[in-house]
């Protein structure tokens, strides 16, 4: 359709067809009462809707899709609870900046204000958490916010926008014509970097005896992989990736040292305190990176390559930024760094970085008589190792980002900045539904899986073989971690043991449910749950005491490491 | 971490929004969330009619104000920020002032509005309202001056400015 064939249409048949103009192939979404006009044409439209049993998963789902392929997310839910359920999950692609539009109904434009049934300020509400949101009262209105919503959902800093469409703006009529571009003079993202600053950066680079790159979740979301590994192996520096930035580059690789800060590799944290030039590609020098701020990377000079300008010098003061897409900027920098570079410059430190590897290597103790954590991630790693993995919040996330060796991007799908329990699971499902022929699982702990299991429901109804692995430890493992550490083991409301039979419940819902009990029956059961091609959950009864390490306690230098060796054991 | 107290002091700026309902709301709420304190705020229609202009008078040091000026364009209707400190510009606020008067003070009171060159523009029983124009230490100072008399009511608008000369918001950089 072009602006010359308009086509008389009601707003929410102008709803369908702006998010075909947008490419849009999924929706994940729930009706209700203002959603009715649109429901009823999603009826017969040939976009996919996958009908989730709460709209929290609605939004974690079109997170995990955006996450996994690329694409913006898309979820819908109606005014009132159905948008406010939408929250958190919003609030979570905000913390992480994953390109979403989330739709929501609203009430009928004239009784907004009158506390009207299942009124809700969901713009209001939801302005903190959204890189921008739009209140749609006219149907022909609804093109130019699509096509708006899109572009800022998933350019610069990518992010989620709300689109918050009234029930008479889905039924009146209009001539629908979609725009062909978008014309905002006041939101214009800074793409390339600033040649300058290359030249200077390169001349940093070149200088340092001992660089260091940080590598943060930017560098996925601008496809910068490919870059950051030119980079890595051209300047022979050792790379660290946050837990947005796991699979930013191969876990495999020689230069590779792990995750940075409180759960982090001890040698990546030695090599970020021992630097003398710490490259940060992306990353927002969060507080679990950094701990005690005054002491980071103290002795190194710090180059900030972000495309958002509001995190330089945000948290840390840095001597050079360089503000674009990480993709654009690497690209830029590479050329520069290897017309001055000298060969074995870092051959003394990359021999020091690993000395450091050999002598603190991530490690945990296995006499075989429980199922440790880490062998269930390293299992998942040998069994399939180019899988997605999502997972929930707690100790299991950390295992599973410390054990399972991602080697490409947008394998690693787990809520960083919000930590959100209940995002794994219908995360999960949207990567499964964006990249169907990958296995996807769900590492979970039995705390967090209980926030959204109702999506087996939606699993099975919609034939998505998602395979949840569930670490049950029977308790809130890592906030039992912190009890244990630093509140004289004062267990306060941390055992959920017994909480409910994981296998009846997957089986009461049509998925399949494996138990494992034995360290011996684990490899065979994730194969089963593979071969069955069936929505799976597997229940595995790890060793309940075991805990993350190392780790950095609160306050203290990134350096100053606590592991099992120090503290005793369990 | 730069030292926050280190060279604190009050700056002025002048924002261009894009003149849609809600542009307010997102500005106030981006400076409570963020912990960044407002002296004062004004907003009013520009020359454009699509283009609000917003000053603001924020109170930090130089990391503090980078920081909220970046916050500002992170928002997608926020055209222009200028923070007018950082040049030479003018600045006005007009205040209504209504004063206890009787027909003892009001000679003297009727002198602090000529000498601060404002204006009487309504006289009740008993109370005078009094329009002053001017940079914000000259309004604190009549206030001041009429204090004694009995201040009813004050109503300030808080500050608007603009850059001095030739240079205007949208091309200064
Ligand atoms: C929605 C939500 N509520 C509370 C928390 C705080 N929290 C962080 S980890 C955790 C325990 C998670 O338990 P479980 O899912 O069993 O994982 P485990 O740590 O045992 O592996 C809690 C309660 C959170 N992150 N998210
Ligand atoms: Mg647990």
């Amino acid at each position: 359709m072009t602006k010359n064939s308009a086509e008389q249409m009601n707003g929410a048949k102008a709803f369908i067809e702006s998010l075909k103009k947008e490419g849009v192939d999924t929706i994940f979404g729930y009706p209700g009462g203002v959603l009715l006009h649109i429901y009823d044409e999603i009826y017969d439209c040939d976009l996919r809707h996958i009908l989730v049993r709460h709209e929290q998963a609605a939004a974690h789902a079109a997170d995990g899709y955006a996450r996994a392929t690329g694409k913006t997310g898309v979820c819908l839910a109606t005014s009132g609870p159905g948008a406010t359920n939408l929250v958190t999950g919003i609030a979570t692609a905000h913390m992480d900046s994953v390109p979403m539009v989330a739709f929501t109904g609203q009430v009928t434009s004239t009784l907004i204000g009158n506390d009207a049934f299942q009124e809700a300020n969901i713009t209001g509400i939801t302005l903190p958490i959204t890189k921008h949101n739009y209140l749609v009262q006219k149907a022909e209105d609804i093109p130019k916010s699509i096509k708006e919503a899109f572009y800022v959902a998933s350019t610069g800093r990518p992010g989620p926008v709300l689109v918050d469409i009234t029930k008479d703006a889905t039924i009146s009529e209009f001539k629908f014509s979609y725009p062909e571009k978008v014309e905002m003079r006041s939101y214009k993202p800074t793409v390339k970097g600033n040649a300058k600053q290359i030249q200077n950066a390169a001349a940093m680079i070149v200088k340092a005896k001992k660089p260091v790159i940080y590598a943060g979740g930017g560098v996925i979301s601008s496809n910068a992989s490919s870059e950051l590994y030119k980079l890595a192996e051209l300047v022979n520096a050792p790379v660290t990736t946050t837990l947005m930035g796991m699979g930013a580059f191969p876990m495999d690789h020689p230069l590779f040292i792990g995750m940075p800060g409180m759960h982090g590799t001890k040698y990546a944290n030695f090599s970020i305190q021992d630097s003398d030039l710490l490259i940060a590609v992306g990353a927002r020098f969060d507080d679990r990176v950094t701990s005690k701020i005054s002491s980071f990377a103290a002795g190194a000079k710090i180059i900030h390559i972000d495309i958002d300008p509001a995190e330089i010098s945000k948290n840390v003061a840095v001597d050079l930024p360089i503000v674009g897409d990480a993709k654009f900027v690497l690209a830029d920098l590479i050329p520069a760094v290897s017309e001055k570079i000298v060969a074995g410059k870092t051959t003394d430190w990359i021999k020091r970085v690993d000395q450091w590897k050999k002598e603190y290597p991530l490690a945990y103790k296995d006499d075989g008589s429980t199922i440790k954590p880490q062998f269930v991630i390293e299992t998942l790693c040998e069994v399939a190792p180019d899988a997605i993995v999502a997972t929930e919040v707690g100790q299991h996330q950390m295992w599973a980002a410390q054990y399972f060796k991602f080697k490409q991007p947008r394998k690693f799908i787990s809520s960083g900045g919000l930590g959100t329990m209940g995002y794994g699971l219908p995360a999960a499902m949207g990567a499964k539904v964006g990249c169907p022929d990958q296995i996807v699982f769900d590492v979970a702990g039995d705390g967090s899986f209980q926030m959204n299991s109702q999506e087996l429901a939606t699993l099975v109804a919609n034939d998505i073989p998602v395979i949840s692995v569930i670490l049950n430890n029977g308790y809130l493992g890592m906030v039992r971690q912190w009890q244990e550490l630093f509140y004289d083991c004062h267990y306060s409301h941390t055992d959920i043991i017994d909480s409910v039979d994981f296998v009846k419940l997957a089986e009461a819902y049509g998925a399949l449910g494996i138990r494992v009990e034995k360290k011996s029956e684990l490899k065979e059961a994730v194969q089963t749950a593979i071969k069955s091609g069936r929505p799976s959950v597997i229940d595995v009864r790890i060793d309940r005491g075991e805990n993350v390490f190392p780790m950095v306690p609160a306050g203290a230098s990134i350096n100053e490491l606590i592991d099992e060796r120090k503290y005793g054991g369990i | 971490m730069t030292d926050m107290q280190s060279n604190a002091q009050s700056h002025t700026l002048s924002i261009l929004v894009e003149n849609n309902s809600g542009v307010l709301t997102r500005v106030a709420a981006l400076f409570a969330r963020r912990g960044y304190n407002i002296d004062s705020l004004a907003v009013g229609m520009t020359e454009d009619p699509d283009v609000s202009r917003m000053t603001i008078v924020v109170f930090g040091d130089d990391a503090v104000i980078e920081q909220v000026i970046k916050q500002l364009y992170k928002l997608i209707e926020v055209i222009k920020v200028v923070d007018l400190s950082k040049e030479e510009y003018v600045d006005r606020e007009l205040a209504l002032i209504k004063v206890a008067a009787t027909s003892e003070t009001r000679a003297e009171i009727l002198q602090i509005v000529e000498i601060f060159r404002a204006k009487v523009i309504d006289v009740g029983s008993g109370t005078m309202v009094i329009e002053i124009t001017g940079g914000s230490e000259k309004i604190s100072a009549i206030e001041k001056l009429l204090r004694p008399f009995g201040i009813k009511e004050l109503a300030r608008t808080g500050k608007v400015g603009l850059l001095r000369g030739p240079k205007d918001t949208v091309k200064e950089k």
